[in-house]
């Protein structure tokens, strides 16, 4: 697809010098201060703790192959589903989306020239990387086998593991959260171009900022929760250990009320990436744009009043767990809001089914069934029967990659010509999001089965009537695995080989697409001025895209 | 920059006044430590003839008024515009959430009809 004349009308960027090019030694990448390399360097850096959660993810389900215990003994299998938990919740998961694809569009999706803090925004990455270096030393000690959830007394009294070590690890991490989202709300309050207003900004910023909401007001509990157990364990102090007059059941409540929001860190980035998919490749305005704004704060605030959904077994009081109860399925409505609202804009629109979309699609789907298993959980009577199964690793697997991965391949692959410059293959993109879909339900749907029948999580042995379904779900795992390698190859080859990307690949109307690919340093040639209203595929947007479109076909023919 | 923008404060502009000036600081230090002499002196009593717990109470209430000292005066939140008041204020309002939340749980435990 070629760069035509109707884009070009409207374009903020032409510069041959960008972001790549400008300044190729190692100190010009380590010491920058533009967002867009910082952005490109946590892609690196998530990669990796991605690859490395995901050969703990390989090997747990090597060991599920057979009913017994014989691959790994377990102790050992104890610290590879811990490992594989803290590797993809804290440095995968939570960061991915915000920190690489948030961190390199904000600001030009906004019209700015940068985040507002460039330097607090090279700091997290440190941070991050430290936390990092931290947690990866203390694996490679011996590991943790407390589960990612660092349970008390266990993780304070009994486990003989590298508990503090990791603590300090996730511990420093979380600052990196924290001053990427006082970034994020700095920079949006501030730095928005002339005409972008509020109800102009895109649902991908909008949904970052609901992040950022739960990153400063949450992020500092788990800290101080972990360091808690840290004093506990190094100090005798009494907080968690009942033996020293704690309560272990504090520990649950402090963590969750950070690790339930987190949720909706790891899940809105996703939908707002799905926001921009759903409007953009059916060209038209989202249905209920307000809506779907305001339902991301919604989450965010009742987010964070539903933790106790996790602690119905724990000895929690039976009055709280009935509040919390409720206030799970209150929180359903605005993520129901969403999907209604996705599923009302595709209606009638002019849908392209690009490698993109069809993640956008897979997100709606999958979201679904891991919200509606939730729904499952949240009510008091059955999730006595479900808690600690299988169910609740297929629902949260449902969520966390069905929701966050799904979303977080979609976005790389929409913003990936921006990102570089260069076009990955279109036939590539769409067999590895087929084969991750197909590989997806092959490995999770099967899971929830399993719970439902009362396979229990964390166990590395289980009875051999559930054999089949277990060797569904390591099948599925290892087409999953194929499909999720796929864009490593294609994407590296696309760098290398790669047909030059247009400024506006796909046609759209997003300030994004209204700079070159890549990029220059300061984003936009001249200061942008925001005259059209969000998703306008009319003629008001100073495009006219339904020309450049016809004229897009023509020359493809 | 349309309505959209201009009616923010531009956070990196200080207003150029000294605030409460060196006296003043040092007169807030000095309330802190008063403060915190006051917690140590109000430790050593028996406060439980009030009620149970009365000592957590007195302790937690001298802790949040040196607290917030701090913040309006060392952290200027008194000259700030409203949205940085609003942070402020947000950010209580959720740790009230999270202490209320939790506390729900540990008052209704044991007997009665929601109890175990």
């Amino acid at each position: 697809m070629e760069t035509v004349g109707a884009i070009e009308a409207g374009s903020y960027g032409t510069a041959k010098l960008n972001y790549l090019n400008n300044g190729s030694t190692l100190r010009s990448w380590l010491l920058t201060k533009d967002h867009k390399r910082i952005a490109i360097m946590y892609l690196i850096s998530v990669s990796v703790f991605f690859l490395m959660g995901g050969l703990y993810a390989a090997t747990i389900r090597l060991e599920l192959l057979t009913p017994a215990s014989d691959l790994l003994e377990t102790g050992t299998y104890n610290k590879v589903f811990t490992q594989h938990g803290i590797l993809m919740v804290f440095f995968f998961l939570i960061p991915s989306i915000p920190a690489v694809l948030g961190n390199f569009l904000i600001p030009i999706m906004i019209g700015a020239k940068d985040l507002a803090l460039p330097r607090i925004n090279l700091l997290s990455l440190y941070i991050y990387w430290i936390g990092g270096a931290i947690t990866l030393w203390a694996l490679m000690q011996g590991g943790v086998d407390t589960g990612w959830t660092f349970y008390t007394p266990y993780s304070t009294t009994f486990s003989n593991t590298y508990v503090l070590a990791v603590g300090v690890g996730i511990f420093i991490n979380g600052f990196s959260s924290i001053l990427t989202g006082v970034n994020f709300l700095v920079t949006i309050h501030t730095m928005r171009a002339p005409g972008m207003t509020w109800f102009r900004m895109p649902l991908f910023v909008w949904a970052h900022y609901a992040v950022s909401l739960i990153f400063v007001l949450g992020t500092p509990v788990v800290a101080i929760t972990l360091l808690l157990v840290a004093i506990e364990r190094v100090a005798h102090v009494g907080i968690f250990d009942p033996a020293l007059g704690g309560d272990p059941i504090l520990f649950q409540h402090m963590f969750w009320f950070y690790s339930h929001p987190a949720v909706y860190i790891m899940v809105l980035p996703g939908m707002g990436i799905v926001s921009e998919l759903i409007a953009n490749f059916a060209r038209k305005r989202i249905f209920g744009y307000e809506f779907v704004a305001f339902s991301s704060i919604g989450l965010a605030v009742f987010g964070f009043l539903v933790w106790g959904h996790h602690m119905f077994v724990s000895g929690q009081s039976m009055y709280a767990s009935l509040v919390f109860s409720f206030l799970t399925m209150v929180v359903a409505i605005p993520s129901a809001i969403k999907m209604f609202n996705w599923t009302a804009t595709l209606y009638q629109g002019s849908i392209s089914f690009d490698t993109p979309m069809l993640y956008g699609l897979a997100f709606m789907g999958l979201f679904l069934i891991g919200g509606f298993t939730g729904l499952y959980l949240g009510a008091l009577g059955l999730n006595v029967h479900l808690t600690d199964t299988y169910f609740v690793i297929g629902h949260f697997h449902y969520v966390m990659v069905g929701g966050q991965v799904i979303a977080y391949l979609g976005g790389l692959h929409y913003w990936w010509p921006k990102m570089t410059g260069k076009m990955y293959s279109e036939f590539w993109g769409r067999v590895a999001a087929m084969l991750i879909f197909v590989g997806f339900n092959l490995t999770f749907f099967p899971q929830l089965i399993l719970g439902y029948l009362g396979m229990p999580r964390r166990y590395a042995a289980y009875p051999p009537e559930m054999q089949v379904l277990n060797i569904f779900s390591s099948a599925g795992a290892s087409v999953l695995g194929v499909g999720l390698t796929m864009p490593v190859f294609y994407f590296i080859h696309s760098l290398i080989k790669g047909k030059p990307a247009p400024d506006n690949p796909w046609l759209l109307p997003g300030l994004e697409w209204r700079t070159s690919s890549p990029p220059p340093t300061e984003n936009f040639d001249k200061p942008p001025v925001v005259t059209w209203e969000i998703y306008d595929f009319g003629d008001e947007n100073g495009l006219d895209l339904e020309a450049a479109r016809r004229e897009a076909a023509t020359v493809n023919a | 920059m349309a309505e959209s923008t201009t009616e923010h404060h531009n956070p990196h502009v200080e207003v150029p006044n000294e605030h409460i000036g060196i006296p003043g600081y040092l007169g807030v230090f000095a309330l802190l430590v008063v403060g915190t002499i006051l917690t140590y002196y109000v430790a050593l009593m028996d406060l439980d003839w009030i009620f149970a717990g009365a000592n957590t109470l007195v302790a937690l209430g001298i802790a949040f008024t040196k607290m917030t000292f701090v913040m309006l005066f060392f952290m200027h939140v008194r000259w700030s515009p409203k949205l940085v008041w609003m942070a402020a204020v947000g950010a209580f309002f959720w740790l009230a959430l999270m202490f209320a939340y939790t506390m729900q749980d540990y008052l209704t435990r044991g007997t009665g009809y929601f109890g175990h």
